[in-house]
Protein backbone atom coordinates (compact mmCIF):
# COMPACT_ATOMS: atom_id res chain seq x y z
CA UNK A 1 0.00 0.00 0.00
CA UNK A 2 2.64 2.81 0.91
CA UNK A 3 4.87 1.20 -2.12
CA UNK A 4 2.07 1.53 -4.50
CA UNK A 5 0.98 5.20 -2.75
CA UNK A 6 4.47 6.26 -3.19
CA UNK A 7 3.98 5.35 -7.17
CA UNK A 8 0.86 7.37 -7.49
CA UNK A 9 2.60 9.93 -5.48
CA UNK A 10 5.53 10.10 -8.61
CA UNK A 11 3.22 9.97 -11.21
CA UNK A 12 1.04 13.07 -10.11
CA UNK A 13 4.19 14.85 -9.47
CA UNK A 14 6.34 14.44 -12.42
CA UNK A 15 3.75 15.24 -14.38
CA UNK A 16 3.44 18.86 -12.51
CA UNK A 17 7.32 19.26 -12.73
CA UNK A 18 7.78 18.51 -16.30
CA UNK A 19 4.85 20.53 -17.26
CA UNK A 20 5.78 22.89 -15.16
CA UNK A 21 9.87 22.82 -16.63
CA UNK A 22 8.50 23.25 -20.17
CA UNK A 23 6.17 26.46 -19.54
CA UNK A 24 9.10 28.31 -18.08
CA UNK A 25 11.18 27.50 -21.05
CA UNK A 26 9.23 30.39 -22.25
CA UNK A 27 10.34 32.35 -20.03
CA UNK A 28 11.55 35.53 -21.87
CA UNK A 29 10.57 34.31 -25.26
CA UNK A 30 6.64 34.62 -24.74
CA UNK A 31 4.98 36.20 -28.04
CA UNK A 32 3.63 39.23 -25.75
CA UNK A 33 4.46 40.47 -22.20
CA UNK A 34 1.64 39.49 -20.76
CA UNK A 35 1.76 36.02 -22.06
CA UNK A 36 5.52 35.33 -20.74
CA UNK A 37 4.13 36.59 -17.51
CA UNK A 38 1.38 34.31 -17.68
CA UNK A 39 3.30 30.69 -18.54
CA UNK A 40 5.79 31.71 -15.86
CA UNK A 41 3.37 32.20 -13.21
CA UNK A 42 1.51 29.06 -14.07
CA UNK A 43 4.96 27.27 -14.14
CA UNK A 44 5.54 28.56 -10.57
CA UNK A 45 2.23 27.27 -9.46
CA UNK A 46 3.09 23.23 -10.93
CA UNK A 47 6.48 23.40 -9.49
CA UNK A 48 4.88 24.56 -6.15
CA UNK A 49 2.48 21.55 -6.29
CA UNK A 50 5.15 19.03 -7.36
CA UNK A 51 7.33 20.50 -4.42
CA UNK A 52 4.18 19.50 -2.48
CA UNK A 53 3.56 16.33 -3.45
CA UNK A 54 7.27 15.01 -3.89
CA UNK A 55 8.13 16.24 -0.25
CA UNK A 56 5.22 13.86 1.40
CA UNK A 57 6.28 11.03 -1.29
CA UNK A 58 9.78 11.19 0.25
CA UNK A 59 8.41 10.95 3.61
CA UNK A 60 5.58 7.89 2.62
CA UNK A 61 8.71 6.11 1.25
CA UNK A 62 10.64 6.19 4.43
CA UNK A 63 14.00 5.75 3.03
CA UNK A 64 15.81 9.49 3.63
CA UNK A 65 15.13 11.21 0.37
CA UNK A 66 13.86 14.95 0.21
CA UNK A 67 11.99 16.32 -2.54
CA UNK A 68 15.44 17.57 -4.03
CA UNK A 69 16.53 14.14 -4.60
CA UNK A 70 13.83 12.75 -6.45
CA UNK A 71 13.45 15.52 -8.64
CA UNK A 72 16.97 15.91 -10.20
CA UNK A 73 18.61 12.34 -8.97
CA UNK A 74 16.18 10.04 -10.82
CA UNK A 75 16.65 9.01 -14.67
CA UNK A 76 14.57 9.04 -17.42
CA UNK A 77 12.57 5.51 -17.05
CA UNK A 78 12.01 6.48 -13.02
CA UNK A 79 10.02 8.95 -14.10
CA UNK A 80 6.48 8.65 -14.03
CA UNK A 81 5.28 11.46 -15.75
CA UNK A 82 2.48 11.58 -18.83
CA UNK A 83 3.69 11.36 -22.17
CA UNK A 84 1.78 14.93 -23.38
CA UNK A 85 3.95 16.97 -20.39
CA UNK A 86 7.66 16.04 -21.61
CA UNK A 87 6.14 17.32 -25.26
CA UNK A 88 8.07 19.77 -26.62
CA UNK A 89 6.55 23.66 -26.93
CA UNK A 90 6.89 24.42 -30.27
CA UNK A 91 4.91 27.46 -31.52
CA UNK A 92 2.46 29.05 -29.35
CA UNK A 93 -0.31 26.97 -30.62
CA UNK A 94 1.71 23.75 -29.76
CA UNK A 95 1.86 25.19 -25.99
CA UNK A 96 -1.78 26.18 -25.58
CA UNK A 97 -2.87 22.94 -27.19
CA UNK A 98 -0.90 21.15 -25.17
CA UNK A 99 -1.67 23.11 -22.09
CA UNK A 100 -4.98 22.76 -22.66
CA UNK A 101 -5.86 19.34 -22.94
CA UNK A 102 -3.89 18.96 -19.58
CA UNK A 103 -5.38 21.38 -17.61
CA UNK A 104 -8.94 20.06 -18.73
CA UNK A 105 -7.32 16.68 -17.50
CA UNK A 106 -6.13 18.14 -13.73
CA UNK A 107 -9.30 19.84 -13.33
CA UNK A 108 -11.17 17.21 -13.26
CA UNK A 109 -8.67 14.89 -11.67
CA UNK A 110 -8.27 17.65 -8.80
CA UNK A 111 -11.70 17.78 -8.10
CA UNK A 112 -11.66 13.85 -7.55
CA UNK A 113 -8.79 14.29 -5.49
CA UNK A 114 -10.43 16.94 -3.31
CA UNK A 115 -12.15 13.77 -1.46
CA UNK A 116 -8.94 11.39 -1.29
CA UNK A 117 -9.60 9.05 1.68
CA UNK A 118 -5.56 10.17 2.01
CA UNK A 119 -5.51 13.67 3.90
CA UNK A 120 -2.16 15.12 2.85
CA UNK A 121 -3.11 13.83 -1.18
CA UNK A 122 -6.81 15.92 -0.82
CA UNK A 123 -5.49 19.13 1.01
CA UNK A 124 -2.85 19.18 -1.42
CA UNK A 125 -5.74 18.65 -4.46
CA UNK A 126 -8.09 21.43 -2.85
CA UNK A 127 -5.19 23.79 -2.92
CA UNK A 128 -3.83 23.39 -6.22
CA UNK A 129 -7.48 22.69 -7.75
CA UNK A 130 -7.92 26.44 -7.40
CA UNK A 131 -4.96 27.93 -9.21
CA UNK A 132 -5.81 25.32 -12.07
CA UNK A 133 -8.69 26.94 -12.70
CA UNK A 134 -7.38 29.95 -13.39
CA UNK A 135 -4.70 27.93 -16.00
CA UNK A 136 -7.61 26.38 -17.62
CA UNK A 137 -9.65 29.71 -18.20
CA UNK A 138 -6.38 31.08 -19.68
CA UNK A 139 -6.33 27.98 -22.01
CA UNK A 140 -9.45 27.73 -22.85
CA UNK A 141 -9.45 31.61 -24.11
CA UNK A 142 -6.49 30.87 -26.14
CA UNK A 143 -7.91 27.77 -28.06
CA UNK A 144 -11.44 30.22 -28.57
CA UNK A 145 -8.91 32.78 -30.19
CA UNK A 146 -6.40 30.97 -31.87
CA UNK A 147 -9.09 28.48 -33.44
CA UNK A 148 -11.17 30.97 -34.52
CA UNK A 149 -8.63 33.57 -35.18
CA UNK A 150 -6.99 34.37 -38.56
CA UNK A 151 -6.61 31.42 -41.55
CA UNK A 152 -2.65 30.76 -40.15
CA UNK A 153 -3.91 30.62 -36.61
CA UNK A 154 -6.60 28.09 -37.15
CA UNK A 155 -4.89 25.82 -38.91
CA UNK A 156 -1.73 25.91 -36.31
CA UNK A 157 -3.28 25.11 -33.52
CA UNK A 158 -5.67 22.19 -35.67
CA UNK A 159 -1.86 20.68 -36.87
CA UNK A 160 -0.51 21.11 -32.96
CA UNK A 161 -4.40 19.03 -31.63
CA UNK A 162 -3.49 16.14 -34.62
CA UNK A 163 -0.06 16.17 -33.47
CA UNK A 164 -0.78 15.69 -29.62
CA UNK A 165 -3.63 13.57 -29.58
CA UNK A 166 -1.75 10.20 -29.82
CA UNK A 167 -0.47 11.14 -26.24
CA UNK A 168 -4.32 11.65 -24.80
CA UNK A 169 -4.94 7.79 -24.56
CA UNK A 170 -2.05 7.56 -21.86
CA UNK A 171 -3.57 10.36 -19.70
CA UNK A 172 -6.47 7.51 -18.87
CA UNK A 173 -3.91 4.61 -18.64
CA UNK A 174 -4.47 2.76 -15.49
CA UNK A 175 -2.65 -0.58 -13.77
CA UNK A 176 -2.16 -2.41 -10.50
CA UNK A 177 -1.43 0.44 -8.81
CA UNK A 178 -4.67 2.28 -9.97
CA UNK A 179 -6.86 -0.44 -8.97
CA UNK A 180 -5.54 -1.02 -5.46
CA UNK A 181 -5.45 2.74 -4.97
CA UNK A 182 -9.05 3.09 -5.97
CA UNK A 183 -10.17 0.13 -3.82
CA UNK A 184 -8.73 2.11 -0.54
CA UNK A 185 -10.27 5.71 -1.53
CA UNK A 186 -6.81 7.02 -2.09
CA UNK A 187 -6.55 7.59 -6.20
CA UNK A 188 -8.61 8.76 -8.71
CA UNK A 189 -10.41 6.05 -11.18
CA UNK A 190 -9.38 7.94 -14.08
CA UNK A 191 -12.70 6.32 -16.32
CA UNK A 192 -14.93 8.17 -14.33
CA UNK A 193 -13.23 11.37 -15.35
CA UNK A 194 -12.51 10.50 -19.29
CA UNK A 195 -16.05 11.44 -20.11
CA UNK A 196 -15.73 14.23 -18.63
CA UNK A 197 -12.52 15.68 -19.80
CA UNK A 198 -14.26 14.11 -24.15
CA UNK A 199 -16.75 15.84 -22.98
CA UNK A 200 -15.63 19.47 -21.85
CA UNK A 201 -12.54 19.17 -24.91
CA UNK A 202 -14.71 18.68 -27.80
CA UNK A 203 -17.13 21.29 -26.72
CA UNK A 204 -14.40 23.75 -26.63
CA UNK A 205 -12.61 22.86 -29.64
CA UNK A 206 -15.96 22.49 -31.33
CA UNK A 207 -16.80 26.46 -30.36
CA UNK A 208 -13.25 27.16 -31.37
CA UNK A 209 -14.23 26.10 -35.03
CA UNK A 210 -11.31 23.17 -35.28
CA UNK A 211 -11.77 19.44 -35.37
CA UNK A 212 -11.98 16.61 -33.32
CA UNK A 213 -8.49 14.54 -34.32
CA UNK A 214 -9.12 11.57 -36.03
CA UNK A 215 -5.44 9.74 -36.02
CA UNK A 216 -6.52 5.97 -34.90
CA UNK A 217 -2.88 6.03 -33.30
CA UNK A 218 -2.31 6.06 -29.30
CA UNK A 219 0.43 6.34 -27.33
CA UNK A 220 1.38 4.85 -23.94
CA UNK A 221 4.03 4.28 -21.75
CA UNK A 222 4.67 6.97 -18.55
CA UNK A 223 3.17 4.59 -15.99
CA UNK A 224 6.54 2.19 -16.77
CA UNK A 225 8.89 4.62 -17.63
CA UNK A 226 8.86 4.79 -21.01
CA UNK A 227 8.85 7.94 -22.26
CA UNK A 228 9.43 9.93 -25.86
CA UNK A 229 12.68 11.17 -27.06
CA UNK A 230 12.19 14.23 -25.71
CA UNK A 231 12.13 13.43 -21.87
CA UNK A 232 16.18 12.81 -21.78
CA UNK A 233 17.11 16.75 -22.91
CA UNK A 234 14.77 18.16 -20.73
CA UNK A 235 16.24 16.31 -17.47
CA UNK A 236 19.33 16.86 -18.62
CA UNK A 237 19.07 20.03 -18.92
CA UNK A 238 16.91 20.30 -15.80
CA UNK A 239 19.24 18.21 -13.68
CA UNK A 240 22.22 19.58 -14.46
CA UNK A 241 23.85 21.97 -11.93
CA UNK A 242 22.20 19.63 -8.88
CA UNK A 243 24.58 16.62 -10.46
CA UNK A 244 27.18 18.99 -11.28
CA UNK A 245 27.85 20.84 -8.16
CA UNK A 246 26.23 17.89 -5.39
CA UNK A 247 25.04 19.55 -2.50
CA UNK A 248 25.01 23.14 -3.60
CA UNK A 249 23.79 25.96 -1.51
CA UNK A 250 22.80 29.35 -2.80
CA UNK B 1 14.41 29.26 26.00
CA UNK B 2 15.61 32.62 27.40
CA UNK B 3 11.97 34.24 26.89
CA UNK B 4 9.03 34.39 29.18
CA UNK B 5 6.68 35.65 26.34
CA UNK B 6 3.29 33.30 25.82
CA UNK B 7 1.84 31.92 22.47
CA UNK B 8 -0.40 34.97 22.06
CA UNK B 9 2.88 37.17 22.81
CA UNK B 10 4.70 35.77 20.09
CA UNK B 11 1.96 35.36 17.48
CA UNK B 12 1.20 39.53 18.07
CA UNK B 13 4.99 39.85 17.86
CA UNK B 14 5.16 38.32 14.74
CA UNK B 15 2.35 40.21 13.23
CA UNK B 16 5.47 42.66 12.63
CA UNK B 17 6.50 40.74 10.21
CA UNK B 18 5.46 42.22 6.58
CA UNK B 19 4.30 40.49 3.45
CA UNK B 20 7.82 40.54 1.30
CA UNK B 21 5.81 41.23 -1.91
CA UNK B 22 3.20 43.72 -0.37
CA UNK B 23 4.41 45.51 2.77
CA UNK B 24 1.58 47.15 3.63
CA UNK B 25 0.19 44.04 4.83
CA UNK B 26 1.18 41.73 7.70
CA UNK B 27 1.38 38.23 7.79
CA UNK B 28 -1.45 38.00 9.89
CA UNK B 29 -4.05 40.43 8.03
CA UNK B 30 -2.66 38.54 4.47
CA UNK B 31 -3.83 35.00 6.74
CA UNK B 32 -1.01 33.35 5.65
CA UNK B 33 0.02 32.70 10.24
CA UNK B 34 -1.82 30.28 11.29
CA UNK B 35 -0.89 29.01 14.51
CA UNK B 36 2.19 29.38 16.82
CA UNK B 37 2.27 26.59 19.35
CA UNK B 38 4.83 26.52 22.41
CA UNK B 39 5.81 23.19 23.70
CA UNK B 40 9.28 22.31 26.21
CA UNK B 41 11.68 24.58 24.03
CA UNK B 42 9.78 24.10 21.05
CA UNK B 43 8.51 26.86 19.17
CA UNK B 44 6.19 25.84 16.43
CA UNK B 45 4.81 28.05 13.94
CA UNK B 46 2.13 27.18 11.46
CA UNK B 47 1.95 29.04 7.91
CA UNK B 48 -0.34 28.35 4.91
CA UNK B 49 0.59 29.28 1.32
CA UNK B 50 -1.73 31.68 -0.70
CA UNK B 51 -0.47 29.79 -3.97
CA UNK B 52 1.36 26.38 -3.83
CA UNK B 53 4.53 27.61 -5.59
CA UNK B 54 4.70 30.83 -3.77
CA UNK B 55 8.21 32.02 -3.73
CA UNK B 56 7.76 34.23 -0.43
CA UNK B 57 6.96 31.53 1.68
CA UNK B 58 10.93 31.15 2.19
CA UNK B 59 11.59 34.62 3.03
CA UNK B 60 8.36 34.46 5.49
CA UNK B 61 9.83 31.49 7.18
CA UNK B 62 13.15 33.14 7.45
CA UNK B 63 11.93 35.89 8.75
CA UNK B 64 10.10 34.23 11.40
CA UNK B 65 13.15 32.66 12.29
CA UNK B 66 14.96 35.94 12.73
CA UNK B 67 12.28 37.72 14.77
CA UNK B 68 11.88 34.85 16.78
CA UNK B 69 15.88 34.93 17.22
CA UNK B 70 15.72 38.49 18.34
CA UNK B 71 13.72 37.90 21.22
CA UNK B 72 15.86 34.60 22.73
CA UNK B 73 14.14 32.00 21.01
CA UNK B 74 16.03 29.99 18.70
CA UNK B 75 14.70 26.63 18.64
CA UNK B 76 11.85 27.01 15.87
CA UNK B 77 10.26 24.79 13.33
CA UNK B 78 8.31 26.51 10.41
CA UNK B 79 5.24 24.10 9.50
CA UNK B 80 3.73 24.46 5.80
CA UNK B 81 0.05 23.77 6.26
CA UNK B 82 -2.24 23.37 2.85
CA UNK B 83 -4.93 22.45 4.74
CA UNK B 84 -7.85 24.45 4.78
CA UNK B 85 -6.50 25.76 2.06
CA UNK B 86 -6.29 29.58 1.84
CA UNK B 87 -8.31 31.90 0.52
CA UNK B 88 -8.75 36.01 0.18
CA UNK B 89 -11.95 35.52 2.29
CA UNK B 90 -9.26 35.95 5.12
CA UNK B 91 -7.63 38.84 4.00
CA UNK B 92 -9.58 41.53 6.58
CA UNK B 93 -11.56 44.27 5.39
CA UNK B 94 -8.78 46.78 7.16
CA UNK B 95 -5.67 45.24 5.30
CA UNK B 96 -8.17 45.56 1.78
CA UNK B 97 -8.67 48.99 2.83
CA UNK B 98 -4.69 48.92 2.85
CA UNK B 99 -4.26 47.40 -0.34
CA UNK B 100 -6.50 50.02 -2.35
CA UNK B 101 -4.55 52.98 -0.81
CA UNK B 102 -1.21 51.34 -2.12
CA UNK B 103 -2.67 50.97 -5.41
CA UNK B 104 -3.46 47.31 -5.64
CA UNK B 105 -7.54 46.42 -5.91
CA UNK B 106 -8.62 44.32 -3.31
CA UNK B 107 -10.36 40.98 -4.34
CA UNK B 108 -14.15 41.87 -4.16
CA UNK B 109 -16.06 38.63 -3.92
CA UNK B 110 -16.24 35.46 -1.96
CA UNK B 111 -13.41 32.97 -2.68
CA UNK B 112 -13.55 32.15 -6.93
CA UNK B 113 -15.72 32.78 -8.66
CA UNK B 114 -17.47 30.52 -11.43
CA UNK B 115 -17.02 33.34 -13.65
CA UNK B 116 -13.42 32.29 -13.91
CA UNK B 117 -14.64 29.24 -16.08
CA UNK B 118 -16.80 31.17 -18.46
CA UNK B 119 -13.91 33.50 -19.02
CA UNK B 120 -15.50 36.54 -18.18
CA UNK B 121 -13.63 39.14 -16.09
CA UNK B 122 -15.42 41.34 -13.64
CA UNK B 123 -15.90 45.59 -13.17
CA UNK B 124 -13.41 46.41 -10.80
CA UNK B 125 -12.76 49.99 -9.33
CA UNK B 126 -9.72 51.28 -9.86
CA UNK B 127 -7.84 52.17 -6.91
CA UNK B 128 -6.39 55.47 -8.15
CA UNK B 129 -9.32 57.23 -9.41
CA UNK B 130 -12.17 55.30 -8.27
CA UNK B 131 -13.97 54.83 -11.95
CA UNK B 132 -15.47 51.47 -12.76
CA UNK B 133 -14.19 51.80 -16.29
CA UNK B 134 -11.40 49.26 -16.78
CA UNK B 135 -10.57 46.33 -18.07
CA UNK B 136 -8.20 43.20 -17.77
CA UNK B 137 -5.45 43.41 -19.57
CA UNK B 138 -3.94 39.60 -17.85
CA UNK B 139 -4.99 37.33 -15.54
CA UNK B 140 -1.72 36.71 -14.52
CA UNK B 141 0.65 39.90 -13.20
CA UNK B 142 3.83 40.30 -11.18
CA UNK B 143 2.96 37.65 -8.47
CA UNK B 144 0.53 34.46 -8.40
CA UNK B 145 -1.72 36.71 -6.23
CA UNK B 146 -2.09 39.01 -8.88
CA UNK B 147 -3.89 40.27 -12.08
CA UNK B 148 -3.01 43.33 -14.38
CA UNK B 149 -5.54 45.59 -14.57
CA UNK B 150 -5.69 49.31 -16.29
CA UNK B 151 -8.09 52.05 -15.77
CA UNK B 152 -9.99 53.40 -19.00
CA UNK B 153 -10.18 56.98 -17.28
CA UNK B 154 -7.15 57.91 -15.58
CA UNK B 155 -5.39 55.53 -18.20
CA UNK B 156 -3.15 53.84 -15.30
CA UNK B 157 -2.33 50.43 -15.42
CA UNK B 158 -2.98 48.44 -11.54
CA UNK B 159 -3.20 44.98 -9.72
CA UNK B 160 -5.77 43.47 -8.79
CA UNK B 161 -5.56 40.78 -6.51
CA UNK B 162 -7.45 37.99 -7.57
CA UNK B 163 -9.82 35.83 -5.84
CA UNK B 164 -8.87 32.54 -4.70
Amino acid sequence: MEQAKFEYLLRLADSSLIIGHRLSEWCGHGPVLEEDIALTNIALDFVGNATALYTYAAQVEGKGRTEDDLAYLRNEREYRNLLLTEQPNGDYAHTIARQFLYDVYTFFLYEELKNSKDETIAAIAAKSHKEITYHLRHTTGWIYRLGDGTAESHERLQNALNGLWPFTSDLFDMDGTDALLIKEGVAVDLNKIKEQWEKRVKEVITEATLQIPSTPFKQKGSRDGKHTEHLGFLLAEMQYVHRAYPGAKW
Amino acid sequence: MNSTLNQEQIFKLLSEIPDPEIPVINIIELGILREVKLENDLCTVVITPTYTGCPAMKVIEDDIKIKLKEIGIENVKVELVYTPAWTTDWISDTAKEKLRAYGIAPPDYSSIDKAVLLGKARDLKCPLCGSKNTEMISQFGSTACKALYRCLDCKEPFDYFKCL
